[in-house]
């Protein structure tokens, strides 16, 4: 049974209907991969006992014939969603203990389901990063390497954990959250498969909030099909968030078949960007010749503020999470670092709680919105903000979907572009703008670079038309064939 | 614009972060830099253009003005660092 964390989700799903196994043997295979992988460092927590009793709930019902879309598939959960009686750190000093009295809705949502929960995997901390190494708990590693050199590289973020883990057969799949990227470039990073839904799929209900205007809770899986499946059970209204959309939930894998014949692909000019390697160019000449033999129509389209998305991100985010975090205080939960007073207990707390780039961020964020300087800063990056939007709502006039690059470069080594806080936001310049207008978006794996390492292209789709988008990232999936495996498989490689 | 130690010193007592005297000058430059980076917004002329206020064209819903849960003093204390009494324990404000 050792191969069964090969398995895509949905030849498990198929696996389990037809009985060749069960949860609990499909689970307890996914345990001895964590377990044989811990040098990647994907996880924070694991909670194998936990695993293995839902497995074993999960067969139960089964055998009543009640099964749920995702019944008895094991994966992983981002350490940035609330889980009831398991830590739950956001990979922060400050969550240090933290232990949630109530579960996060999406969660609720994929146990309702039938899903199995292994552990909670790392992340930048609080989802600050592009790389997985801004973690209390020390950075993740991709389970891929460079040809002949086995460096450790980073996983991209900041849902690091979560792709490694994918990636790694670990997880026959993941949840990740989206603020500037953090879903779909490290899934380009590992050679997976990650969905970022349209703003207000997902409940934010139960997350720990970074950017509440930006924050999406999305699936990363090792196909599209498995995208679709995962998204399908961790999206619905929810009433306890009130950005949640209250609109049905389409089978967005019944609209993988729909293919792409006669449909338009937007090529937005702007993301040509100097610098661009010569290798990622072409893999975008790839993809747009790949949807093109499937029947699409390729239409060159600008989007003329792109080059403001990224300076606009880094005002509207520091200042969204300088206002989320105020609430780590020592007071309510983790970390308390005692003072003579309260200002000193509050000032200790957040002092010695807070990493580097969280506390770089918030200070950003604390400036931009202080007194006299919110006009020149906030407002004008919320102006921005909707020329950008304006700009996508053009180009969706004309096409049905975007095609571009996910990530400006493939996976760096731990201990790269750490000196330049903005060398390293530089990672989400292709995925920040879509976040800025709540649109939905894929990142598929699409090839190898010169070094072997995995690089994704990037679909953008109208709000709440995942299913568009869905059809187009199967179609280049197919048309891809990415079947590569990374240096560190569970296992080892086939 | 120039973000001064002084400037971030003050930014850090706003934000409720100590941070030590050693790593202001560090932080001060690498905030001047950020700032001077996202300042090329000033570049795109935004007179006639509103604020983005909602990402998605949703309208927020109303709901009823009702008690939808509670009841759960000792959940939401269970992770407090220090409490007292079934209260939240911080150090003396009132002498």
């Amino acid at each position: 049974m050792s191969e069964l964390n090969r398995l895509t989700m949905a030849q498990a799903r198929d696996g389990l209907t037809q009985g060749e196994f069960t949860s609990a043997e499909l689970t307890q295979a996914h345990i001895d991969a964590l377990e044989s992988s811990r040098e990647l460092n994907a996880f924070v927590t694991e909670t194998p006992d936990q695993a293995l009793a839902a497995a074993k709930d999960s067969d139960a019902r089964r055998s009543k014939g009640e099964a749920g879309a995702m019944e008895g598939l094991p994966i992983a959960i981002k350490d940035l969603f609330c889980t009831e009686g398991v830590l739950t750190t956001a990979s922060s000093h400050i969550l240090d203990g933290f232990t949630p009295q109530y579960e996060s809705t999406v969660t609720v949502n994929l146990w309702r389901a039938g899903a199995v929960m292994l552990g909670k995997t790392n992340l930048d901390e609080f989802a600050m990063g592009s790389a997985t190494v801004n973690s209390y708990y020390g950075p993740t590693v991709n389970p891929w390497q460079r040809d002949g050199d086995d460096k450790p590289l980073v996983p991209g973020g900041s849902s690091g954990g979560s792709a490694s883990a994918v990636a790694a057969r670990l997880a026959l799949g993941a949840t990740g959250t989206d603020t500037g990227g953090s879903i779909r470039q490290p899934a380009s990073f590992c050679g997976i498969v990650g969905v970022k839904p349209t703003y207000g799929r997902c409940s934010r209900w139960g997350i720990v909030a970074f950017a509440s205007s930006l924050d999406q809770a999305g699936p990363m899986t090792r196909t599209v099909r498995d995208g679709a499946i995962m998204l399908g059970a961790m999206a619905g209204h929810d009433a306890k968030d009130s950005t949640s959309a209250d609109r049905d939930v389409p089978d967005f894998e019944a609209a993988l078949e729909k293919g792409v014949k006669g449909l338009k692909v937007g090529i937005p000019e702007e993301y040509q960007i100097e610098g661009m390697s010569a290798e990622l160019l072409a893999l975008w000449d790839k993809g747009k010749e790949w949807l093109t033999a499937a029947g699409a129509e390729m239409v060159p389209v600008s989007l003329p503020h792109t080059k403001y998305a990224l300076p606009t991100y880094y005002i509207v985010a520091p200042a969204e999470a300088s206002s989320n975090l105020a609430r780590y205080d020592g007071v309510r939960y983790g970390l308390r670092v005692e003072g003579e007073t309260l200002q000193e207990m509050y000032e200790n707390t957040r002092g010695e709680g807070f990493g580097d780039e969280v506390t770089r961020r918030i200070l950003i964020g604390t400036y931009v919105l202080s007194a006299g300087y919110y006009d020149a800063y906030y407002l004008k990056a919320q102006k921005l903000r909707t020329l950008i939007s304006r700009d996508f709502k053009a180009a969706f006039d004309k096409v049905d979907v975007l095609l571009t690059p996910t990530a400006p470069s493939p996976a760096f080594a731990i201990g790269e572009k750490m000196d330049d806080p903005i060398a390293m936001y530089l990672n989400d310049v292709f995925t920040v703008p879509a976040s800025l207008a709540g649109l939905p978006g894929v990142s598929v794996p699409s090839g190898l670079c010169g070094s072997g390492l995995p690089e994704g292209l990037q679909l953008i789709a109208r709000p709440f038309d995942e299913e568009t988008m869905f059809a187009a990232a199967r179609a280049l999936e197919d048309a891809a064939g990415f079947d590569a495996e990374p240096a560190l498989i569970a296992g080892g490689r086939s | 614009m120039s973000l001064d130690k002084a400037t971030v010193a003050r930014i850090a007592t706003l934000a409720r972060i100590r941070v030590p005297e050693a790593e202001l000058e560090g932080l001060a430059a690498e905030m001047e830099k950020i700032i001077g980076w996202v300042e090329q917004l000033d570049e795109v002329n935004t007179d006639e253009v509103p604020p983005m206020a909602s990402v998605v064209d949703v309208d927020l819903p109303w709901r009823g003005d009702k008690v939808s849960d509670g009841d759960c003093r000792d959940k939401v204390l269970a992770n407090a660092p220090e409490k007292a009494e079934g209260f939240f324990a911080v150090p003396k404000v009132i002498e």
